[in-house]
């Protein structure tokens, strides 16, 4: 008996056990390839120039490095507000009533719409009446993929704060707003950080929405009113161009991109946790 | 015979349907301790809740008959967030904010407007030390809160409460979720606070309502089935009810 029980003990662990390892390794050999062929055509060069003409060889990224800095940079300007605090409003207003359920409904669907089809939108809403492909239109698409998600994010990370502490900033006559932006959100600031890097890692690596709202450059953008390059379409145009050296470059754009998210990531958690520990 | 610091004159309250509170008629005296004992659900939190309208929070909760401090109804015309800053709470479980020991402090009176760091400085030492917690903590202002013990955690409770200067405090059970030691401590401490403040406390330890406070109302089923000066009401109980809970026979 007790030695059934002790195999079954095992075998309990060592399936949960499989299960991790079958999940880390797609991840470790992706990463582990990309780094491979990404390294190749990685330099100074890479980071610091613009790309050369077909046919010359060397040349960089620059241009889309930065790119997509300002993209979802800008993305996360426009979208990162209104995706917390529409999260706030479904948290602590819109409950039960018949507003909140119909922004949480929306906001599920919009999360399900595919991004292609989140580029032709905002083709037809800022591209069209602006008569020019811009980082502005690019940057919409990505904010109107961010903000539904960040508002489902934020709402749960919001309904996991204690109700008690709310009393407390209450009971010592705060008027409410000043709870929600004092307490509430600074209580669920760990959850809300995460959903934001979470939503800016996936916003970073879209292709589709950027493909007519940002477009392409091959130079320099001139100004926020107009096509701008972005890595992941760079990414996409050199990948399936004919020619060896774009190949090489285009997995090499790939890794900074995986480096930069991963990055501001690290940066933005360790600046978030410095001030104090996570309640938990 | 004190003016009173409330009075609650004919007070019922509804959540929903439920007839929480029937006809309270309560005089709460300054510079005194009230403590409310009663079994489980007969209304006793509720009322201290409605003292500084936290009961407002609550939906589908509805108040006929009046609450007067210092003959002004709280339930008239008054400013909701002035009215807590006067009549401040301490909650059964302790819940300082998820900040510095510092901060919880300086919290409430930095909102009411005061930005001077040297007065702020000031309120956050006195307010501690009234509360026996200063020793303990001055060396860790900066730490965050919820890493104290529980019973310093509701002294910071208490402490946060006194900092923004209220003239009555109300305490829902705030011991009972404390150790012996820890309750011996904010019991003593209420008892010195009752100098500069009028205290209500709920509580279900019948010793400690007979140990601290100065008059004693007890409840059943929503009603006050009697109020008396505490001596009184433990020694001689004039309702039968009364007597059977206070002996522990139900309850």
């Amino acid at each position: 008996m007790s030695c059934r029980r002790k195999f079954i003990d095992k075998v309990m662990i060592f399936v949960p056990w499989l299960c991790v390892v079958v999940t880390v390794i797609p991840l470790i050999s992706i990463l582990g390839y990309l780094i491979y062929k990404g390294s190749q055509t990685l330099n100074v060069a890479f980071i610091t120039q613009l790309p050369k003409p077909v046919g010359e060889s060397g040349g960089g990224m620059a241009n889309s490095i930065m790119g997509t800095g300002i993209v979802v940079g800008l993305a996360g300007i426009f979208g990162i507000p209104i995706g917390v605090l529409a999260g706030v409003y479904l948290a602590e207003f819109g409950k039960h009533t018949k507003l909140g359920w119909i922004v949480r409904f929306l906001a599920d669907v919009l999360q399900g719409v595919p991004s292609i089809v989140i580029g032709i939108v905002a083709y037809t809403v800022v591209v069209v009446p602006m008569g020019n492909f811009s980082a502005y239109a690019g940057a919409v698409a990505l904010a109107m993929m961010l903000i539904p998600f960040l508002t489902r994010t934020t709402e749960e990370a919001i309904l996991t704060v204690p109700e008690d502490i709310k009393e407390a900033g209450l009971a010592l006559g705060q008027p409410y707003w000043r709870i929600i932006l004092g307490i509430v959100l600074r209580s669920a600031r760990g959850p809300i950080l995460t959903g934001i890097m979470l939503a800016i890692a996936r916003i970073a690596g879209e292709t589709a929405p950027l493909l007519f709202t940002a477009l392409n450059n091959r130079f320099w953008h001139r100004g926020l009113n107009g096509p701008i390059s972005t890595l992941t379409v760079q990414i996409y145009s050199y990948a399936i161009a004919p020619f060896n050296d774009w190949n090489a470059q285009a997995w090499s754009g790939a890794l900074v991109l995986i480096l930069l998210v991963t990055l501001l990531n690290i940066l933005v958690r360790t600046v978030a946790r410095s001030r104090y520990i996570e309640r938990s | 015979m004190p003016s009173n610091k409330i009075s609650v004159t004919d007070l019922n309250l509804y959540y929903g349907h439920l007839h929480a509170l029937k006809s309270i008629n309560l005089s709460i005296h300054p510079q005194e301790i009230t403590a409310f004992i009663g079994p489980s659900g007969c209304g006793k939190s509720t009322i201290l809740k409605t003292l500084n309208r936290m009961n407002d929070l609550v939906e589908g909760c509805k108040i006929t008959g009046k609450v007067l401090l210092d003959s002004e109804d709280i339930y008239g015309n008054v400013d909701l967030n002035l009215l807590r800053k006067r009549v401040g709470m301490v909650f059964q479980k302790p819940n300082p904010f998820p900040k510095s020991v510092y901060d919880n402090v300086a919290y409430g009176p930095r909102l009411h407007g005061i930005k001077s760091k040297a007065v702020l400085d000031d309120i956050v030492e006195k307010a501690l030390k009234d509360t026996v917690i200063w020793d303990e903590v001055k060396d860790r202002l900066r730490d965050n809160a919820l890493g104290l013990s529980g019973g310093q955690q509701q002294r910071l409770c208490i402490a946060r409460a006194l900092a923004v200067q209220p003239e009555v405090l109300l305490m829902d059970e705030p011991t009972s979720a404390l150790d012996p030691t820890s309750t011996a401590k904010i019991e003593e401490l209420v008892t010195v606070l009752k100098a500069d403040y009028t205290i209500v406390i709920v509580t279900h330890n019948m010793q400690q309502a007979a140990r601290i406070s100065d008059q004693t109302a007890c409840f059943l089923m929503g009603e006050i089935i009697e109020c008396n000066c505490t001596n009184q009401l433990f020694s001689d109980p004039k309702d039968r009810r009364t007597e059977d809970y206070i002996t522990g026979r139900f309850g």
